[in-house]
């Protein structure tokens, strides 16, 4: 394994990888800073920021000979007895100089910039940066200029030149380029060719100023004021790992987290701007059920309602508090979950005759569980199927492997699963449809969570002629208006759970957000139906699935961060099979 | 420490005399005070009916403004820098992209709930385009809590009304 002197610490490289300078540098924990390098792009070392000291030492006798100039350490591929420098005198006056330059013709708008507060550019001014500027110049307002799904401000730009390589390696749509020489060079697009693919949203990601805006969060937050929580897409069966940033219960945005098993660096437009769903007003808020059913929990939960008027209206909206108050009258008072009306709701599954469980793909692996089992707990012969999977389109993949799924939902795999280890043989909704037109079934409960219409008048009307039919839904729908009993569920983005994704891999996250006054993540309704102690808590229930499922049964412990390949095991207990026999 | 430790030093009431105990000095010392206030000139005002005298404009912290720039436009670039500085959480803006070319963004709305804010004066240090200033208008009241709730044109409005008696502090660097 190579050995490498880097700040006078020695450091092993691992057998079998190239690193570059930076990389190597991280090994022993020292930053080197950096603005064109990125992990998933090419190498240009156009920056200048990684300027460090590179230079050999003679194993034999042990003599250190450094080569004269600076070399960017994203461009150096570390080998065996090389030596790295990269705090000297030398090394730091590089940088002030490269972040001086910067500065030249930098608006220096930070107070104004979104970026602010994450800005390498700025980070790097503090930490490497001269503590006066010698030239004089004044802050002044940054030109801007549409490139279609995105802003540029073309002032800020230090010309890392991420995103043109971005458009180049990963989409592979080249929209963007570089006009001008020397200090007048600007990021482009040819007239009329504007930067428009599915996956523009990183390049605002890789922008390590302040020059690419997202058209979407523009102006709308400061970073510092957003709080970051681990999140799995739901937008597609490939499951990218994601942060959903929120201040106040708001989501903000989303981010790519970086994974290397699923997404590495990067996240579809699709998934970026997935999370307004989760505030629509149109989302259902309230337990509903026909008028006889729900009487005696009326009465409770409006007086109980009426003590927090307008927080659902502030959900709704998105406005603060003090703009609300003043400018619209209290709204209607939302009907939460009581433990009074699941008692009913349980009473009413219980007197249903044969009933029948629609599982979502949209579910986590700890509902669909739970819901299969209290489903099956009242009826041991009760049907499970797999609820509608929507699909758009073809599977689009882009030049470098990453690929956006035409499978619309995040757990097909793990929902079916679970499905499978209670009936063996997992139905579809349209295997569903026939048995409640020949009434073999009596009782239906419906769980959604899906984002659109997914459900038209004329399949809805096959419901019609149930005795019980509970929706556990977003958004209303034909569906939910012939329901007996509406549930309102929760957003992704507020569940505890884990999903599979297309390629067995099992990610587990928390909530990012609360979901609205009167809302519980589906989770906690089945907990609370199955009559189980305490509050929900997935971890509980997913080492319950893996201890069941053996599908789940890789899952020992805490799930880390990246998730967790279930068909480790899977290929494992195949091996033993086929040794056995 | 025990009580008995050499460090320790203890000190003991001294024990009053009779006169002391009498309390007659003391009573007649306090008397005094009370005496000669009588026959001094009266600091009470009768508010509101008569006013405090104006307090430094440059000292006092009392309701805020948010000053006009020199074409009339709101001087606040809704940086959210008051907002981040602000202690109570009492600041709120919503930033929109601003109609003039020469500014990014302004403040679409912007408001202050005056029951929450502790009056430390921090926004205004933090303000990079001294926009936001603490009077010394001291006596705001209102019927609701909705009311202390300031919103733009009202803080805007205490800038129409303080501004001949106290300038705007500007510390801005020579263009």
């Amino acid at each position: 394994m190579p050995q490498v002197l880097i700040d006078n610490r020695e450091v092993t490289i691992p057998a079998g990888r190239r690193l570059n300078g930076i990389e190597a540098a991280r090994l022993a924990g020292i930053e080197i800073p950096f603005y064109c390098w990125h992990p998933g792009l090419s190498v240009v070392g156009s920056c200048r920021m990684c300027l460090v000291e590179v230079g050999t030492r003679d194993p034999a006798s042990g003599k250190i000979t450094m080569q004269p100039k600076l070399s960017p350490a994203c461009n150096v591929l570390v080998t065996d007895n090389m030596v790295l420098v990269t705090q000297s005198e030398k090394v730091a006056r590089a940088r002030a100089m490269v972040e001086e330059d910067l500065l030249l013709r930098h608006p220096i708008d930070c107070p104004i910039c979104d970026k602010a507060g994450e800005c390498l550019l700025q980070d790097y001014h503090f930490a490497y940066g001269q503590p006066e500027r010698r030239a004089d110049i004044q802050p002044f307002t940054s030109r801007r200029r549409d490139l279609g799904d995105v802003t540029l401000f073309v002032d800020r730009c230090v010309m890392c030149s991420r995103c043109i390589r971005f458009a180049a390696e990963i989409s592979g749509t080249h929209e963007l380029m570089v006009t001008g020489r020397a200090a007048h060079e600007e990021i482009d697009v040819m007239a009329g060719y504007p930067l428009n693919n599915k996956l523009s949203g990183n390049v605002v990601d890789l922008c390590p100023v302040g020059a690419l805006c997202d058209k979407d969060f523009l102006y709308r937050q400061r970073v510092w004021f957003l709080r970051r929580h681990a999140g799995v897409c739901t937008g597609c069966s490939t499951g990218c790992s994601i942060w959903i940033e929120e201040n106040q219960e708001r989501i903000w945005r989303v981010k790519p987290r970086e994974n290397p098993f699923v997404n590495t660096w990067w996240i579809c437009n699709e998934g970026r701007y997935d999370y307004p769903h989760v505030h629509n007003p149109r989302r259902l808020r309230r337990l509903t059920g026909k008028p006889d059913q729900l009487s005696a929990a009326r009465d409770t939960d409006a007086a109980l309602a009426q003590r927090h008027p307008t927080a659902m209206e502030i959900e709704a909206t998105g406005r603060p508090v003090a703009d609300q108050a003043l400018k619209s009258p209290p709204p209607s008072p939302p009907r939460p979950i009581e433990e009074k009306s699941l008692s009913q709701l349980a009473g009413a599954l219980r007197g249903a005759g044969r009933l029948a469980a629609v599982v979502s793909p949209f579910l986590t692996v700890e509902e669909s569980y739970l819901l299969c089992k209290l489903i099956r707990g009242i009826d041991p012969g009760a049907l499970l199927v797999l609820g509608p999977v929507p699909t758009a389109g073809e599977d689009e993949r882009f030049a470098k492997g990453f690929t956006v799924r035409a499978e619309k939902c995040p757990n097909r795999r793990g929902v079916e699963a679970v499905i499978a280890h209670f009936v063996h043989r997992v139905d579809t909704f349209d295997d569903l449809l026939p048995r409640l037109d020949r009434g073999e079934v009596q009782g239906v409960w419906v769980s959604g969570g899906y984002k659109r219409d997914w459900i038209d008048e004329a399949t809805a009307r096959r419901f019609e002629r149930l005795k019980l039919l509970v929706v556990h839904d977003l958004f209303p729908s034909p569906l939910s208006e012939r329901a007996t009993y509406v549930l309102p569920g929760a957003a992704y983005a507020e569940r505890d759970g884990s999903y599979v994704n297309r390629a067995d891999r099992l990610q587990s996250v928390r909530r990012a957000i609360r979901p609205p006054v009167g809302v519980w993540p589906e989770g906690r309704v089945y907990w609370e139906l199955l009559g189980r102690k305490g509050l929900y808590n997935s971890d509980a229930v997913l080492a319950e699935v893996a201890r069941e499922i053996s599908y789940f049964s890789a899952v020992v412990g805490p799930v880390p961060e990246v998730g967790i390949d279930l068909r480790a095991n899977l290929l494992a207990r195949a091996a033993e099979r086929s040794a056995t026999v | 420490m025990k009580p008995d430790d050499q460090k320790i030093t203890w000190v003991r009431e001294p024990r009053l005399g009779p006169t002391g105990r009498s309390f007659l000095p003391l009573f007649v010392q306090g008397l005094m005070t009370t005496l000669r206030h009588l026959f001094r000139r009266k600091q009470t005002v009768q508010s509101p009916e008569t006013r405090h005298a104006s307090p430094d404009p440059l000292l006092y912290r009392g309701v805020h403004r948010l000053n006009w720039d020199d074409q009339g436009r709101v001087k606040c670039v809704a940086c959210f820098l008051c907002a981040t500085a602000c202690p109570s959480h009492c600041i709120d803006i919503i930033a929109a992209e601003s109609p003039w070319p020469d500014r990014e963004k302004y403040p679409e709305s912007f408001t202050i709930d005056e029951l929450r804010c502790i009056f430390c004066g921090m926004c205004e240090e933090a303000c990079p385009v001294d926009a936001i200033e603490l009077t010394s208008f001291y006596d705001l009241s209102g019927k609701s809590r909705e009311e202390m709730i300031f919103d733009k044109e009202k803080l805007l409005s205490v800038y129409d009304q303080t501004k001949n008696t106290e300038p705007m502090r500007t510390r801005r660097i020579e263009r």
